[in-house]
């Protein structure tokens, strides 16, 4: 799979409209905020909250379409809509998953708006 | 664009959105002021004025339908436009919120295009609401104008049993053509200021303003406990205003302002008319021509207050009247029996 995790053409229209000066500030601050929400999303987890797992979810997936990081944001909605996973084998999976496609992301991300 | 730019709360618990909502706003020409959840959005609301609310639905602490519905709850905040801002999931999300009055719902991550037009047309009815509580707020006492917009400046109107009065200024023209156009305007500035503040303070409501005469209705859109006794109570004051009024007229030498005022009590058509621009409070019936007749007959009779049986009948009493008999009045058939009050 050497599709790239972010769509390209989202990031560039986010630019157009508000600057790339903006653009990579708002990716900055999202690639600091971004693994606070992953940890979120593990703590609810590990304490059965759904609500929070959720909310965590739901965060990640509004700002991951934003930068249009479009894997990332379809795996946390699917984790918004699915709610916690009552198997704790895939829930581990969901969030290793997640990390993994993340970690992908910010890379792309870091790469495309770096002057 | 004809806006000149609104101030904006922006209302977000994600970092990310809030910056971008700002950025967004401000380079559309407006101001922007941020609160993280929906608990700090309400003390700002309370805090400062603001044009317009873009609200996130999933917040920690006090989520996006509470607080429309808190803002919905306040009649000081519930004209304020709410345009909704999320990538929540289900189209019952998005029913719920325009059933607990957002403006409008826009999903994130939102198009630049789209914001700025909803934002315009959001900012334009804030505009015109504002506009039309300034026009009422000139017209009735705030107490009566609240009452209007907690109705929802609905157009339309109601059968409803209320007493009118009619006011003018005795031979005003001929008054108005021995001074200066500025000495004119000033005296109606004064006069109006007394009649309103008698009218007011009576719960009455001024429908209209012609030059000189007034027209005012008590009992509606408020019902009043008696309007006939608080009619005429209100032509008391609107007197004894004058009378003191008059005192330093002629202090300065200058002539003493009469007053004519009749009134009727009766069923009449009450309600708000006119466009969604552009509106007023007005009645229309019998009774409101019975009121302006009386008013006219004044000179006739040399009496300042002449009311008609109804508002006789209504009075209780209190009142020091004198009957008129026989007193004819175009429009209306027979001979009638009018009062004055002294």
């Amino acid at each position: 799979m050497t599709e790239s995790p972010v769509d390209e053409a989202v990031l560039r229209e986010l630019e157009e409209a508000t600057g790339a000066d903006f653009v990579a500030e708002l990716v900055a601050t999202f690639l600091e905020e971004a693994p606070v929400m992953i940890a979120d999303l593990s703590a609810a987890a590990g304490a059965g909250d759904g609500e929070a797992f959720r909310r965590a979810a739901h965060s990640l997936k509004s700002n991951a379409s934003t930068f249009g990081a479009t894997t990332l944001s379809d795996q946390a909605r699917a984790l918004e809509l699915g709610g916690l996973p009552e198997d704790a084998g895939a829930r581990d999976d969901a969030i290793i998953a997640l990390k993994a496609e993340y970690d992908r992301s910010a890379e792309h991300l870091r790469d495309l708006t770096d002057g | 664009m004809a806006d000149a730019g609104g101030h904006l709360l922006i209302v977000d618990d994600n970092k990310v959105n809030r910056l971008l909502l700002s950025r967004s706003v401000e380079l559309l020409g407006h101001r922007a002021s941020v609160a993280e959840n929906g608990r700090i959005a309400m003390e700002r609301l309370q805090e400062e004025s603001f044009d317009l609310v873009l609200l996130d639905i999933e917040m920690p602490e006090m989520d996006g339908f509470e607080v429309l519905a808190a803002i919905k709850d306040d009649p000081r905040l519930r004209d304020l436009p709410v345009i909704v801002t999320s990538s929540v999931e289900g189209i019952e999300n998005i029913v719920r919120c325009i059933e607990l009055g957002a403006e409008d719902y826009l999903a994130k991550p939102v198009n630049k295009t789209l914001l700025g037009a909803r934002l315009s047309s959001g900012l334009e009815k804030k505009r015109l609401r504002d506009e039309q509580k300034r026009l009422l707020k000139r017209f009735a006492t705030s107490e009566v104008a609240d009452d209007l917009q907690a109705s929802g400046f609905a157009i339309g109107g109601s059968r409803v049993r209320a007493s009118v009065l009619f006011c003018d200024i005795r031979g005003f023209t001929s008054l108005s053509e021995d001074q200066s156009p500025e000495e004119t305007i000033e005296l109606l500035n004064v006069y109006y200021t007394l009649m309103f503040e008698a009218i007011g303070s009576h719960g009455g409501i001024v429908t209209l303003m012609i030059g000189d005469g007034l027209m005012a209705v008590f009992g509606a859109p408020q019902p009043l406990e008696n309007p006939a006794a608080s009619a005429v109570s209100a032509a008391q004051d609107m007197l004894a205003m004058m009378g003191q009024f008059n005192e330093e007229r002629s202090a300065d030498g200058r002539p003493a302002i009469g007053l004519g005022v009749g009134i009727a009590t009766g069923e009449v058509v009450a309600g708000y008319a006119g466009t969604d621009q552009r509106a007023t409070y007005t009645c229309i019936g019998s009774t409101v021509n019975l009121a302006a007749r009386l008013e006219a007959h004044t000179k006739v009779l040399s009496r300042e207050i002449l009311i008609d049986a109804e508002t006789l009948a209504a009075l209780g009493g209190g009142f020091h009247t004198e009957e008129h008999t026989g007193v004819t009045l175009k429009g209306f058939a027979g001979s009638l029996t009018v009062c004055s009050v002294t």
